[in-house]
């Protein structure tokens, strides 16, 4: 268990405008490992929701299968929530939404989860701009199966068994910009000043907004050699975080402290670059953000921040032209043709 | 010419195209099916097509029966032979004594010739080169001008083609005079040639009433337009692609909101049927109405989800359009082979709901009672129809819908329910059917939230690993699999009570030629009752008709007996007295197939005279 949750908070716990504390987005205890990174990106979604004054109950929550996964039972005990199978989730994700256009999705994955059995859902996903956040908690290894590769694992890194991965990284972010992703962003589980506000932002989005948030396996995958661990990262990655967030999608883009490069050493000596967002470029510019993207793997950093967002996008609805109205909500006398009708229809077949 | 020998048949043959598939021969051979429907007689037409766009064979066999028989039945009167690659088996497939159309334009190789068929030349090819000069327009006009050569030979009356063309060129009402023009040339010609009509011809009767005619498939889409579904989220696959399509073109004409504009419905064309059942789960988890339609290719890549809808208990509707297994088999011919699979989809311990419908009305009506049902037993609930249903078309029953009836939710808790009660419990068995409350996401801001998952958990939805709080979950489910045997379609029995030890179960396409062979058996002097299946689980009726004969011949469209297999499984009958009566060749079974079959028990010597 990662931490236990004092059962009474201090009486004077701020209220937002709702009127709730923060105790009241959080979830059951989790069973994660201590000092998972996924239990991190949980208090992270919870303080985002807290600060963003979001209804719990207009939530629903969505995974996969994996350690990753299971996190959904560990934040916004309100919501509904559903642990699907492994992979699918984006598909039951879909579903759900078409159902309810009014409530605010939230899916959570892994990275076996979505770049491997699930990487067409993910793609096809991504392909019709489905409004929710999504959020894939990177470990490079199987956690849940006991850290295993994933197809995030670095060529070259080393896991705990010893073994070397020999096969490229599926860059999950630079997929989801080539594939027109509307919202990518990038963020370390252990930079929550980071990764709260993008997280706002995703919230905010008219569309897919995909985080790629590196998730360390402490279990699995922090040993010396793993291009994913972190254990003095940790320590490090605080400094690099200066993400704001104004709930103004545009103010987003101006948020960012000029171009730094944080140099994260491991545990092993390794050194893992943790990079801002430069100056110049344009994060409302596709092939800007794709450009730096590649630049910053040519050297071997990782970009975090907000890589790309196009916040003008059209969501599913607004493509296929569904009604505003939750299908889900319509009665009987709007969905039933009726015997009159059906008249007419057999008429045409005679 | 040689008249045909034997007694002449009216209303009663069978008559075969044999086109080229690409070649816009499939609208004259409905053109030819229609007319006959329209002299109120009952027909059945079955296409035969190639898993290919252009270029390979094609058949379109159709029935004519005074008696209302509208299963397949062996033995071509008339073949209409346009298709060179296929004259060779086309001019076999012919009865003694029967006819061989053809295209005189070129001479017919004397392999061709048959002593003991008739054979009709016209010179198709020439004539419309002669009148016509667009090539589109020759290929498309030589279609109609075999069907006006049909219509003298069979005696089809030409006003009801004029009011055909009337009604399908409305709009472009130009189209109907060289259309007209083309039958007649087809009419002169063998008018002036032939005697007509041949002996094998068409009186007008009133025997189809307020009948449709339409194919399953259609039937299905409408069917879910009315039972209100508003999520579809589907995968190609012939023979169910043609489902979604008619949901879209039903929910475009009646689903479209008059201010706006909008869609009430949303349709989604997957990326692949795993999604495709994620997607119905999803919309089905939160409060909509959703479907998919798909075939047993499909079906095997939804296992996954169809057990986590089982085991979470979500609402779910799938369409499953059989065709021929395994793998990708014979994906234009027909099978009933997905029941197995369907009836235990998934890993661990599953059952699922089945629905057997066997016309288009009743595509219709089950597939807008499978929506009840998925909702009240919160389950997925398979319609297990297939291509001969599906994608060919039927003699129906009109559809009907009562204004009257309403939607049945299940049980769905709503937020002043909420309110009253201490503590939500998802899966908790509050009255005593197996058959849990479930809220919906975003009712209430405190009450009724829980994670839905696949894995193991108690009566609260919370995680437990606990055995006990395990079984006692799957003795539930098992539990509401009881309620819903009474809750399914009865089955159809035939008599008022029992009149012979022996039974006959027949469900789906089969009915209609196993109603077919009772009436021969009886005129054969051989007793046996008969029910037509209409759903799984087994209610009891069934089981008491299996229970009160000594012996039950299961009338079914696979290899493997799956349906008789599911009675020995779940009904524990011993598998001697159940008798498989098969056909798994891709083609609808037919009325001389069963009573072949059936005789081969009931009497040592098979007393039948071979039809074909
Ligand atoms: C169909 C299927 N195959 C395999 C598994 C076993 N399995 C459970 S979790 C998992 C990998 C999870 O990895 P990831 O998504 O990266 O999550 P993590 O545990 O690392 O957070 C696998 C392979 C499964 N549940 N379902
Ligand atoms: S195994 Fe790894 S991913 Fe899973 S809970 Fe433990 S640390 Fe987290
Ligand atoms: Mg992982």
């Amino acid at each position: 268990m990662s931490y236990i949750r004092p059962k009474f908070r201090h009486p004077g716990l701020p209220k937002n405008e709702l009127g709730y504390t923060i105790d009241h987005y959080e979830g059951s205890l989790s069973t994660l490992c201590a000092g998972c990174g996924h239990d991190s990106i949980s208090a992270g979604i919870v303080q985002a929701c807290y600060e963003l004054n979001i209804e719990p109950h207009k939530v629903a929550k969505l995974s996969g299968i994996g350690c990753s996964s299971k996190t959904p039972a560990y934040f916004l005990v309100n919501s509904h929530g559903f642990n699907s199978v492994h992979g699918r989730m984006p598909s039951v994700a879909t579903g759900a939404n078409l159902a309810n256009r009014d409530l605010m999705y939230f899916g959570v994955s892994g990275d076996g989860d979505s770049a491997s059995i699930g990487m067409g859902q993910f793609v096809h996903v991504i392909r019709r701009n489905l409004k929710m956040v999504y959020i894939v908690m990177n470990n490079g290894c199987y956690g849940l199966t006991k850290g295993q590769d994933s197809a995030t694992a670095d060529e070259g890194s080393k896991n705990k068994a010893g073994s070397v991965n020999h096969f490229g990284a599926i860059d999950l972010s630079s997929l989801a910009i080539e594939l027109g992703a509307t919202f990518v962003a990038q963020s370390f589980s252990g930079d929550k000043t980071q990764l709260v506000p993008l997280i706002k932002a995703a919230m905010k989005h008219n569309g897919f907004a995909f985080i790629n948030v590196i998730s360390p396996c402490v279990t699995f995958n922090n040993n010396v050699g793993s291009t994913k661990s972190y254990d003095y990262v940790r320590e490090h990655v605080e400094a690099t975080s200066t993400v704001d967030f104004v709930p103004e999608m545009k103010t987003i883009t101006t948020s960012y402290e000029e171009g730094t490069v944080k140099g994260v050493k491991m545990h092993d000596g390794s050194v893992i670059q943790l990079h801002k967002l430069a100056p110049e470029w344009d994060p409302q510019d596709r092939l800007s953000a794709i450009n730096a993207v590649q630049h910053a793997k040519a050297k071997g950093e990782i970009l975090t921040g907000l890589l790309y967002i196009n916040e003008e996008s059209k969501n599913l609805h607004d493509l296929m032209g569904s009604t505003n109205i939750p299908l889900n909500t319509l009665p009987e006398s709007v969905l039933c043709p009726g015997s009159e009708k059906l008249k007419d229809v057999n008429a045409g077949l005679r | 010419m040689a008249g045909r020998t034997g007694n002449s048949k009216v209303n009663d043959f069978v008559v075969r195209f044999a086109n080229v598939n690409g070649t816009g021969s499939a609208s004259a051979n409905f053109l030819f099916t229609k007319s006959i429907f329209r002299m109120g007689i009952p027909v059945t037409p079955k296409n035969i097509f190639p898993s290919n766009i252009q270029g390979l064979p094609t058949w379109y066999e159709v029935r004519v029966s005074e008696k209302g028989y509208l299963g397949r039945r062996e033995g071509i009167d008339l073949v209409v032979a346009v298709n060179p690659q296929s004259m060779k088996g086309d001019v076999a497939s012919v009865m003694p004594g029967g006819y061989f159309l053809y295209d005189s334009s070129k001479m017919l190789h004397a392999e061709y010739i048959r002593s003991d068929i008739n054979y009709i030349g016209i010179p198709l090819m020439e004539m419309c080169n002669k009148e016509f000069t667009d090539p589109r327009q020759r290929q498309l006009f030589k279609n109609i001008v075999y069907v006006g050569a049909l219509a003298a030979l069979l005696d089809i009356e030409l006003g009801v083609f004029e009011q055909l063309f009337k009604e399908q060129f409305a709009g472009k009402e130009k189209l109907v005079a060289p259309n007209m023009k083309a039958l007649n040339m087809g009419v002169d010609y063998v008018k002036a040639n032939f005697k007509c009509p041949l002996d094998i011809r068409l009186e007008r009767r009133d025997l189809l009433k307020d009948a449709i005619l339409v194919d399953g498939n259609s039937a299905c889409g409408l069917g879910a337009v009315y039972a209100g579904a508003t999520v579809v989220a589907w995968y190609p696959i012939t023979p169910s692609t043609s489902v979604a399509e008619a949901f879209d073109n039903y929910a475009s004409e009646f689903r479209i909101d008059k201010e706006t504009g909008k869609k009430n419905y949303a349709i989604v064309q997957a990326e692949d049927e795993l999604a495709a059942m994620g997607m119905v789960i999803g919309a089905g988890w939160n409060g909509a109405r959703s479907f998919t339609a798909t075939s047993g290719p499909g079906v095997s890549l939804m296992n996954e989800f169809l057990g986590l809808a089982y085991f979470a208990e979500i609402p779910a509707v799938l369409i499953d359009v059989q065709r021929t297994g395994p793998s990708t088999g014979m994906p234009t011919r027909t099978q009933q082979s997905d029941i197995m699979e369907a009836a235990y989809a998934s890993h661990g311990d599953t059952k699922h709901v089945l629905l057997f419908p066997s016309t288009p009305k009743e595509c219709f009506d089950m597939t807008a009672d499978a929506f009840d049902l998925a909702e009240e037993l919160q389950t997925p609930i398979m319609l297990m129809t297939d291509l001969d249903l599906g994608m060919n078309d039927h003699v129906s029953p009109p559809f009907e819908w009562d204004d009257k009836r309403v939607y049945k939710r299940g049980k769905v808790l709503n937020a002043e329910e909420l309110d009253k009660i201490e503590r939500f419990g998802r899966y908790l068995d509050k009255d005593g059917d197996g058959i849990p409350y479930r809220t919906l996401p975003g009712t209430h801001p405190t009450k009724g939230a829980f994670v839905t998952r696949g894995t193991s958990r108690d009566e609260y939805a919370v995680y437990t690993e606990d055995g006990d709080a395990y079984a006692r979950n799957m003795d539930r489910l098992i539990k509401k699999w009881h309620t819903a045997k009474d809750m399914v379609p009865a089955p159809q029995i035939y008599q008022k009570k029992n009149e012979s030890s022996s039974g006959i179960i027949f469900f789906g396409t089969s009915t209609y030629a196993a109603e077919e062979a009772m009436d021969i058996l009886k005129e054969k002097k051989v007793s046996v009752d008969a029910l037509r299946l209409k759903s799984f689980p087994f209610n009891k009726t069934v089981e008491a008709f299996i229970n009160s004969h000594d012996r039950i011949f299961v009338v079914e469209q696979n290899r493997d007996a799956q349906l008789r297999s599911l009675m020995m499984i779940e009904l524990g009958t011993d598998a001697n007295k159940l008798i498989p009566v098969l056909n798994y060749n891709g083609m609808p079974i037919t009325a001389d197939n069963i009573i072949k079959q059936v005789l081969g028990v009931l009497s040592p010597a098979p007393q039948l005279k071979k039809v074909s």
